[in-house]
């Protein structure tokens, strides 16, 4: 469902036209998807929160709200993405009381990209340093990465990246013009890459090509 | 193609993110997978991008704690 499906489903509740109960198969079919999407729903909840008992929260509200809007979910087939951006817009809604952080970005992010650090073009042929970076990251490089991202800009990775959401999509979300996605994400992309470059450099898994690199901490 | 509707390797990288998201239009896609094919530069630059971001999806899931999964039950018991 689009978000402005969702948005229009929601009015029509509002509006008193509710539609029919939920029925047993009702029921049983949205107990076996939740319990087939558990990890993902708690996953993506834990990289937006933070914190393991605020993603439990926050799976949990998105699972009552998803169950009283089930009737009005016409393709059944579209349950997965329909309950991720409930997930996203409740984690959303949850963060208005603090919007500053999550609207507020800085502009000074200058476009860091860890291939052109990495990338030996004469290498082309026998090695190739930026893929066997990607394969040394463990999780939890990447985890603490996307971790320190502010709010603002973790918020848009996790949309796009993680739950494949567009621009647009975001935008109408977020409450924000569509440009305004576009360049936090590739602030935040760079950040991200940054802080995944001081990370290998700390680790001795790439050797700095600047002194600003190896003087890093 | 003429020289003019090549696009260069700075556009390429200019747009190889919104590329990769699927967010531009579909003329402008068909002028970078023609710059993809045959610059081996920003061929392993998108190639890059891709692997990191596919390993960045791998964040999207993690095993919910029991107390999560009691929460759950409960909470679809109720209904």
């Amino acid at each position: 469902m689009e978000h402005g499906a969702f948005q229009s489903s929601l009015q029509r509740s509002r509006s008193g036209c509710d539609p029919p109960a939920p029925t047993t198969e009702d029921r049983s079919f949205f107990a076996l998807r939740i319990g087939e999407l558990a990890d993902r729903l708690y996953g993506v909840a834990l990289r937006f929160t933070r914190n393991g008992a605020a993603a439990e929260d926050l799976v949990s509200e998105a699972v009552v709200k998803a169950w009283a809007h089930l009737p009005q979910l016409e393709d059944r087939a579209c349950f997965e993405k329909w309950i991720f951006r409930i997930l996203a817009n409740t984690f959303f809604s949850q963060c208005r009381h603090e919007r500053e952080e999550l609207l507020d970005a800085d502009e000074d992010e200058d476009g860091f990209s860890l291939f052109d650090r990495l990338h030996q073009p004469f290498l082309l042929w026998w090695g190739n340093p930026e893929q066997e970076l990607i394969h040394k990251l463990l999780c939890e490089d990447l985890d603490r990465a996307l971790g320190e991202l502010p709010d603002c800009y973790r918020a848009v990775v996790v949309s796009v990246d993680l739950l494949g959401h567009s621009y647009t999509e975001v935008a109408a979300m977020l409450g924000v013009p569509v440009g305004t996605v576009r360049s936090r994400l590739n602030r935040a992309r760079s950040r991200l890459q940054r802080a995944l470059w001081q990370q290998a450099l700390a680790a001795g898994l790439v050797q700095g090509k600047s002194a600003e690199d190896n003087t890093h901490d | 193609m003429t020289e003019q509707e090549r696009m260069h390797c700075d556009e390429v990288v200019a747009s190889l993110l919104e590329y990769l998201d699927g967010e531009i239009d579909d003329a402008r896609r068909a002028l970078i997978d023609d710059h993809l094919a045959e610059c081996r530069g920003c061929f392993s630059r998108a190639e890059f991008e891709r692997a990191l971001r596919d390993r960045m999806r791998s964040l999207a899931s993690a095993p919910p704690p029991d107390s999560l999964r009691r929460r759950l039950k409960a909470i679809i018991d109720e209904f």
